[in-house]
């Protein structure tokens, strides 16, 4: 189902009935930070400024790899779903959460089989990795990376601790909020997403140019978790969900080829 | 029914320790035939090296086929810049794709840009500048004009294809929506 619009994006090709190919899903839009975004500094030498161009995707990126292809070498580990845990057998230190939800598609079904990974500081704002400066301890304990794959009801659960804020130099006293990084593979390399998540109620989120540099305030708040007292562990751990909706499209290789367009 | 997209968030300069691993740039194993190495520099808008991005990498493979992913191909690969800013995958030329209404695409190769200062992925393309028949026939490269279809032709070197990733400034990349 590649039905691609015709060059410069012009009325659909002939024969295809019932199927709205006028403006494909995309996997960024305007719910999407530009590019540039002086207030982030980062961005002023680093974003393209030319108008990206508009052309449907072509078969190659309406596929995609499966997680087997993804995770590679690192398949011969279990999923790393648990990140408070070490084989060393030490435990994290930090307030013990549980962080899960589902992938969706653009039409709003779930996406089972979907490669999910995360990374995040420690509870005191650290990053394990070696560049990361920040006068705050590190946790032996923790790594602060994670993955798995969504089920058949496109979910996954992630355990960890809850991130602390840490300080960066974008400008004088500035703050990163609470959150943790997402990357999502989708079944298509046209619905790739690497996200964050951020926890409600965080005061430094309305102040953190990376998170406002989405100018709408309703799409700003989809990347805030929901505290969640239904997935809570009793005496163990608090909860939090953050479902993710993927642009995008990807191919359905099952649909007859003589019927581009697919859904009736 | 559409469902509202979650925005995308730039990766950060701090993903190192989580998303790269050991043979993430062999998209086929290393001694494989006819492997070729697709090499690169990704550069910002002063043509300074970007020492802290990811590139991701997926495509057909030599016959063209989609998402058959085996041991000897995997199709994906994952590389982060090194501090000359360069990239390295190990790979095998893709072959032509033949899209369900027929239309042929001239070899190439999805490429996903991640880095700090990146708030959203910036997607292009690489295609082969030793397939200009191919290439002129291209549904999408046939569109660009000379100086924009520049940007995405790698150019065979010893050893493979060479193409630097420019994300801003004169000789900017092409990228695409979305």
């Amino acid at each position: 189902m590649t039905s691609p619009r015709p060059a410069g994006g012009g009325s659909a090709p002939g024969g295809e009935t019932g199927v709205a190919v006028a403006e494909e899903r995309r996997g960024a839009g305007a719910d999407d930070a530009p590019y540039l975004h002086a207030d982030y500094r980062s961005t002023v030498l680093r974003a393209p400024l030319r108008p990206p161009v508009r052309a449907p995707y072509g078969p190659t990126e309406l596929a995609g790899p499966g997680p087997e292809a993804v995770v590679g070498s690192r398949s011969t580990a279990p999923p790393a779903a648990d990140l408070t845990r070490r084989p060393s057998g030490g435990e994290a230190i930090g307030e013990r959460i549980v962080v899960h939800g589902r992938v969706l598609d653009a039409d709003g079904r779930p996406m089972p089989g979907v490669l999910v990974e995360v990374w995040q500081a420690n509870a005191a704002g650290r990053y394990a990795h070696e560049i990361d400066d920040h006068p705050a301890p590190l946790d032996p304990n923790f790594g602060g990376a994670g993955w798995c794959c969504t089920d058949d009801d496109g979910a996954y659960r992630f355990v960890t601790i809850k991130p602390g804020a840490y300080p960066w130099k974008n400008h004088e006293n500035a703050w990163r909020p609470a959150h943790i990084h997402f990357s999502v593979m989708g079944r298509a390399f046209a619905q790739r997403l690497v996200t964050q998540m951020y926890f409600p109620g965080d005061p430094l989120f309305d102040a953190d140019p990376i998170a406002n540099a989405i100018a709408d305030a309703s799409a700003r708040a989809r990347l805030v978790a929901r505290f969640d007292w239904t997935r809570t562990v009793p005496l163990w751990a608090l909860a939090y969900r953050f479902d993710l909706t993927l642009g995008g499209r990807a191919a359905t290789p099952l649909e007859p080829a003589g019927r581009p367009g697919g859904r009736p | 029914m559409s469902a509202p997209r979650t925005p995308s968030q730039t990766i950060g300069p701090f993903f190192g320790f989580a998303l790269p691993w050991p043979d993430g740039p062999h998209v086929v194993a290393p001694g494989t035939a006819l492997a070729v190495a697709l090499t690169g520099r990704l550069l910002d808008g002063r043509g300074d090296p970007v020492t802290d991005g990811l590139l991701e990498i997926w495509q057909a493979d030599p016959e063209g086929r989609l998402g058959r992913p085996s041991t000897d191909f995997r199709g994906f690969g994952r590389c982060p810049t090194d501090g000359a800013g360069r990239y390295r995958f190990v790979t095998r030329k893709p072959g032509p794709v033949r899209a369900l209404d027929g239309a042929v695409h001239a070899p190439q190769i999805a490429v996903s840009v991640f880095a700090r200062g990146l708030l959203r992925r910036a997607r292009t393309r690489v295609y082969f500048a030793d397939e200009p028949a191919l290439n002129a026939a291209d549904p999408v490269l046939s569109r660009l004009d000379a100086a924009a279809r520049e940007t995405l032709l790698a150019q065979p070197v010893a050893g493979g294809y060479a193409l630097d990733v420019r994300l801003q400034g004169p000789g900017e990349t092409v990228f695409f929506d979305g």
